[in-house]
């Protein structure tokens, strides 16, 4: 069956010549999450511009639902719902009055009350708008994208700026529309977002996509990592060839990545058991979404693809800061 | 899945792609505008400053320029000039310059970008914005013509459709060139800026207040291509069956009159919308 949504060699370049989207191709299935990752200024939101038919595409092909999102905007957008990473609502009209009026232009509208329900935001309907918080606001956005009961629903960071609680209420109302058929597309920064919702996932670097696939997938894209110490008594030399490459060694604990993770871990422990070693401390496990996301956010080769790189697996926490946290300065349009 | 597939397919079955404008796509388009225009409507009831522009300005200026006596002697009666001064200055406090305002406060506070996220085509947003202040301006248009042939005597207009005309024309106008003038109004502020060169030129050389043929020849000639002017002439016409000091015509000549006007109204909506086309921005420069 085909995709949802297919996106093929899509470019996107803007009027200063700036391409913020360099040929990417991927596909969204009947009824999964796709998650689209990457650092602020990888072309997550000028993908997903395009894919929503707010901006046309300046190479390449989309289509939703089998049809193109920007020529056919009148037969597409009926059927799905989107959520923009930056909207604004008038501030003095109250939550309930905003859905009112954005139900009005709805071919087929979820009763208001029920999408407020949705978003917790019932003891908030008689609100102006400009008196809610912003993570009521973004609630109130959601609560709009899922009121013409889409078939596909677009989110561009739904959850930015909203505290824990809202978070985990927004991902369980995510849920319960993917249980009831929905297709949904979305953008985040936040990695367990992707790892507790996504059914497969892209992360974008630099306008391309440098990885993808199911989480665990793209996790096995990435050296796995063993970590342990030797007792006095022996000396780093002494140790047997490991495959993999030795990280960290400071003579008692040691720190090795290896794409083979069961084959270095057998050598290992058959040369510990060989020789009597207590190995202090060991640990075993797969590199985490967030290594991976660090490795292709660390590649800073400006071409080519960004499997073949050399992996740094050991940045700086200022630099998982500057990743991770989300300032939402954005380019625009024009 | 199959639930999806199912309903995916008879939703598309009905909703074609083309636009012949059937019923049922027509009647959309409806139902969509009149829920954006009570929602814009709340807002400019909210909106003290707006609404004392939109509501009391036009009337107060009337009132002041009768008094002062501001209108030269143009042959026609006080009445008609009343309700003509009206009209212009309808058109342009509260459908261009409250217009302005308004679009420009909607895409700064990224309202239009939100709307077209949804099912809304693009005029219908301007549209939908647009329906309360053209309401407001028409409703006072009624209310000062019925207000004249109560308190001022004013005449039966010879021919009553060059006024509707006159009227929906202008208010075509001025519409589009609210929504062309925001592409030079970064924001609210400014509107009172940038309004300022189109409002103040109708204001002076449309003959709201000084008849053109007062004014020198060239000068007369090039007024009479302001977007306001046609609008001014046809309301004359049609009010006493002339548009300046020569003889009135009757009802079936007034047509004939009507058709230079009428043309360079149409021409103004055909530039307002093209300039509209071109430069209007839905979303804030950075």
């Amino acid at each position: 069956m085909a995709d949802v949504i297919e996106v093929d060699r899509l470019r996107r370049r803007y009027a200063g010549g700036f391409e913020a989207v360099r040929e990417i191709t991927f596909g969204v299935r009947t009824g999964e999450l796709f998650a689209l990752l990457g650092t602020n200024g990888a072309g997550k939101t000028s993908t997903l511009e395009v894919i929503e038919g707010l901006a046309p595409a300046s190479g390449g092909q989309v289509r939703v639902l089998g049809r193109d999102p920007y020529r056919d905007r009148a037969s597409v957008r009926p059927r799905v719902g989107i959520m923009l990473q930056e909207g604004g609502l008038p501030g003095d009209l109250t939550a309930a009055e905003t859905a009112a009026m954005w139900a009005g232009t709805l071919t087929s509208a979820r009763p208001v009350g029920d999408a407020l329900e949705m978003v917790g935001l019932s003891e908030r309907a008689d609100v102006a708008v400009k008196q809610l918080s912003g993570g009521e606001r973004r609630r109130l956005d959601i609560a709009l994208a899922v009121l013409g009961r889409p078939e596909v629903l677009f989110l561009d960071e739904p959850t930015t700026g909203l505290d824990p609680e809202s978070r985990r209420q927004t991902w369980e109302m995510i849920r319960g529309l993917l249980d009831a058929g929905t297709t949904v597309l979305l953008t985040t920064h936040y990695l367990d977002e992707a790892e507790a919702l996504a059914d497969r996932l892209a992360i974008m670097h630099r306008g391309r996509i440098a990885r993808t696939g199911t989480v665990e997938e793209v996790v096995a894209s990435q050296p796995a990592t063993i970590d342990f110490g030797i007792g006095d008594g022996w000396r780093r030399d002494q140790l047997p060839e490991l495959a993999g490459t030795v990280l960290v060694d400071d003579g008692q604990r040691i720190t090795v990545q290896t794409e083979a993770l069961q084959r270095t871990l057998t050598q290992l422990l058959r040369w510990a058991d060989d020789n009597d070693v207590t190995l202090h401390g060991l640990a075993a496990r797969p590199a985490s979404l967030e290594q991976v996301f660090l490795a292709v956010a660390d590649d800073t080769s400006d071409v080519g693809d960004a499997d073949d790189t050399s992996m740094d697996l050991t940045p700086g926490p200022s630099m998982a800061r500057r990743i991770l946290t989300g300032a939402t300065t954005k380019g625009t349009n024009r | 899945m199959s639930r999806v597939d199912s309903e995916a397919r008879a939703r598309a079955g009905s909703g074609a792609p083309g636009r012949t404008p059937t019923p049922a796509r027509i009647f959309g388009s409806v139902r969509r505008v009149t829920s954006l225009s009570r929602a814009e409507l709340r807002l400019l009831l909210r909106n003290r400053t707006a609404l004392f522009v939109g509501a009391a300005l036009p009337l107060l200026t009337v009132v002041f320029l009768r008094g002062v006596d501001a209108h030269e002697d143009s042959g026609f009666d006080a009445a008609q000039l009343t309700v003509v001064s009206m009209i212009g200055l309808a058109l342009l406090y509260v459908v261009y310059y409250n217009l302005v305002s308004t679009y420009v406060a909607r895409r700064e506070e990224l309202v239009l970008k939100r709307l077209r996220a949804g099912e809304l085509s693009d005029p219908e947003i301007l549209l939908g914005v647009a329906v309360p202040a053209v309401a407001l301006a028409v409703a006072q248009i009624i209310l000062v013509t019925l207000g004249a042939f109560v308190l001022l005597d004013l005449s039966v207009p010879v021919n009553p459709l060059l006024i509707v005309v006159a009227v929906i024309g202008g208010i075509a106008v001025f519409v589009l060139l609210a929504a062309a003038s925001t592409a030079m109004t970064r924001n609210v502020e400014m509107a009172q800026m940038s309004t300022l060169p189109l409002f103040a030129v109708c204001v002076i050389f449309s003959g709201l207040f000084i008849p053109l043929d007062s004014l020198p020849d060239t000068l007369g000639d090039v007024a009479s291509y302001l977007p306001l002017t046609p609008v001014v002439e046809l309301c004359n016409l049609g009010w006493s069956g002339t548009i300046g000091p020569d003889a009135p015509v009757d009802f079936a000549a007034t047509f004939g009159e009507a058709a230079a006007p009428t043309v360079i109204l149409v021409a103004w909506i055909v530039i307002g919308a093209w300039l509209t086309r071109r430069g209007f921005r839905w979303e804030p420069r950075r």
